[in-house]
């Protein structure tokens, strides 16, 4: 009896919703998943900051909802269904591993938006799918990485091998090769994206060889802890600011400003006018900012790494820009030209320089 | 004196620090199971240890008192825990692992506000001239002091389990509860005693996440360690010494396979990673195997509740 009065007023529920759609809606629900605890001070930090600037901007017109720590598999289906039956309006699905549960789930909630972070797959029109290029964050680091190591080593903490990360890699090493031609680089697969103590541990395991520049593209601020151990060591916040280690390790930082997006994508709900899209903004979108670069960084370095944001923004430099070749030596970009969104949403290889193999 | 890129005296030196947490958690199940206890929330008062351990150094500025915060915390835990095993007399297997998912839910509640802080730092106990010598330096001088504590707490466990009458009323207890009753002992409070023994150092060793190795809090932060704990004290077959041979192999395979990717070793990342794992799984079973016929070196009593209804 219970449970069928639950699905009856359920479905009352998404007939009402559907209804309202055209015409824009006076209430909407929000949902988030996310992948790890809102404490990580990193990547799920930054959606639930981007959810609660939904609340500020729209107050009682939003009601939010979230839950932490989803592992990526069936436990996030079940999740999802779960929200879409509890009157979620628009489910924010923010990481990569949801992909096929969030388009699963998709096609039997034909009224509820779906926004899945990070993914491609759009298999269903109530499926929208947004990223941020990191890559130009990425760009900026490896300038000054590429500056400001005295071991002409560098590290990265790699977590998956899938291509935000891979295209991460690229740009840090092409960029630090730019301006450094003696630099190698050093990539350790952690296989998680948050592990404090793996972090940490894999940080170690890159200044004990002798890195002294380490970029993260895991979740916590473990690594710059560790880095924060040994005098000369310098990192960079990950998708948050990590102003924690402002006096330490943390030189600038690569920030996910996800709130623009989810303002604009919660008020579109609101007003009648949301459309499904594939949207990638990076710095000149504003989704992603450069932290603020520290003192101990040199000031015609900082300069520099200022002036390549500036013109990044502008749309007059783009990280990936030719002649650049694969890891085995075939060309992949010309002269002059620049890397095509399919090329770098799919990509698979290192450039040439990067030693190793990416994981299969 | 490299081999492949990687130092050997550094590689030792990092994978005993690396193992302090897991050494320090697998010492205390071992006095727990010589008692003929099966705590399976190593996990949890691991987990409560670190969040303890860090919410008390902050406070206090004292490191020291954090880890004595978190050995507390762990204690206070693990009291749940004997209060429902050997007063109510539920089911070991059971209620251990709720308290591993009880103590990671409380500690997730208990650390709002207390990320991104930095506790203060637990450095090296030794001066640097010692730490400095070749070889030997880094190894032997140039931990801090819960290293040493770790290597201690071993050799007091194994002297006393194995020379003491305190050893031999534990080992009683575990071994035939029965007989240890009829012979005058307080079964389930000697148990009792045992288990907040094993809370404590699963505590410090959940504090020493927290405050040495990563030092910060977030949630989650022992990630499984505990997992790893309880099965060293298999593959130890109860024996202390070996239980910090376990934690070392271990912990040593861990830092291991990261140096090794960062020296660009060829064999491919997935078998690296999952070599801690599938060697202490091979261990573990040439262990059980060696010994045909004869008892593994579980404790008779181990798992099994006892009332003094005689």
């Amino acid at each position: 009896m219970k449970r069928r009065n639950l699905l009856a007023t359920a479905a009352m529920g998404l007939m009402l919703a559907s209804g309202a759609f055209a015409q824009g809606m006076d209430k909407v629900k929000a949902c988030f998943v996310y992948v790890g605890p809102i404490g990580d001070g990193g990547w799920t930090f930054q959606h639930h900051d981007g959810a609660m600037q939904v609340k500020a901007a729209y107050g009682d017109k939003v009601e939010i909802q979230y839950q932490e720590s989803v592992p990526e598999g069936a436990d996030a289906e079940r999740v999802l269904t779960q929200m879409a039956l509890g009157g979620c309006n628009i489910i924010f699905t923010t990481s990569f591993g949801y992909m096929d549960a969030t388009n699963a789930v998709a096609a039997k909630f034909p009224n509820v938006k779906f926004e899945h972070a990070t993914g491609f797959k759009r298999e269903h029109p109530n499926v929208s799918t947004y990223n941020a290029r990191f890559y130009e964050g990425r760009a900026i680091q490896g300038h000054i990485a590429g500056k400001m190591t005295k071991t002409n080593k560098i590290g990265y903490i790699a977590s998956f091998p899938i291509p935000e990360v891979i295209m991460g890699i690229n740009s840090y090493y092409l960029h630090a090769k730019k301006v450094n031609p003696d630099v190698q680089l050093s990539v350790v697969w952690a296989f998680t994206w948050f592990d404090p103590a793996k972090e940490a541990d894999s940080a170690k395991a890159l200044i004990d060889q002798g890195v002294d520049v380490i970029a993260a593209h895991t979740d916590s601020t473990a690594p710059l802890a560790e880095a924060a151990k040994v005098e000369g060591v310098i990192g960079f916040g990950q998708a948050s600011d990590m102003a924690a280690y402002k006096d330490g390790p943390r030189v600038t930082s690569i920030i996910d400003n996800w709130g623009p997006y989810y303002v604009k994508r919660v008020g579109a709900l609101l007003d009648g006018t949301y459309e499904q899209i594939d949207a990638w903004e990076g710095i000149a979108g504003g989704e992603v900012l450069i932290g603020e670069i520290t003192d101990k960084v040199p000031a015609d370095v900082k300069a520099e790494a200022e002036a390549m944001r500036d013109a990044i923004a502008a749309g007059t430099y783009h990280p990936f820009t030719g002649p650049i070749n694969k890891q085995d030596g075939s060309p992949w970009l010309a002269e002059g030209q620049t890397a095509p969104d399919g090329d770098l949403l799919g990509m698979n290889f290192y450039v040439e320089g990067i030693t190793g193999e990416i994981p299969k | 004196m490299d081999f492949g890129g990687i130092n050997p005296v550094i590689l030792i030196a990092t994978l005993m620090a690396s193992a302090v947490p897991i050494l320090l958690a697998a010492l205390g199940e071992t006095v727990v199971e010589r008692a003929g206890v099966l705590n399976l929330g190593v996990e949890g008062m691991m987990i409560i240890g670190a969040l303890g351990g860090f919410v008390v150094a902050v406070q206090t500025g004292s490191p020291v008192l954090g880890f004595l915060g978190g050995a507390v915390a762990g204690a206070a835990l693990s009291l749940i825990f004997a209060l429902l095993t050997q007063v109510f007399l539920a089911n070991q297997v059971a209620t251990g692992l709720a308290l591993t998912l009880f103590g990671l839910g409380v500690s997730s509640l208990g650390g709002q506000g207390y990320n991104g802080i930095k506790p203060p730092p637990t450095g090296p106990l030794l001066p640097d001239a010692l730490a400095d010598l070749p070889v030997v330096g880094p190894i032997l001088f140039g931990h801090d002091w819960v290293v040493y504590f770790s290597i201690l707490m071993t050799a007091v466990l194994w002297w006393v389990l194995k020379a003491t009458r305190v050893g031999l009323i534990i080992r009683a207890v575990g071994e035939s509860h029965e007989a240890a009753h009829a012979l005058g002992y307080k079964v389930n409070r000697i148990r009792l005693a045992c288990i907040a023994f094993g809370g404590a150092m699963a505590g410090m060793g959940g504090a020493y996440v927290s405050l040495a190795r990563v030092p910060q809090w977030v949630d989650g932060i022992t990630a499984g360690a505990g997992w790893i704990a309880l099965a060293i004290v298999v593959f130890a077959s109860w024996k202390p010494w070996r239980v910090l041979i376990g934690a070392y192999l271990f912990g040593g395979i861990t830092v291991l396979q990261l140096n090794l990717q960062v020296a660009g070793s060829a064999i491919p990342v997935e078998y690296l990673s999952m070599a801690p794992y599938l060697i202490t799984i091979l261990v573990l079973v040439i262990m059980s195997a060696g010994r045909k016929g004869k008892a593994s070196g579980a404790p008779a009593s181990l798992g099994q509740n006892f009332h003094a209804s005689r």
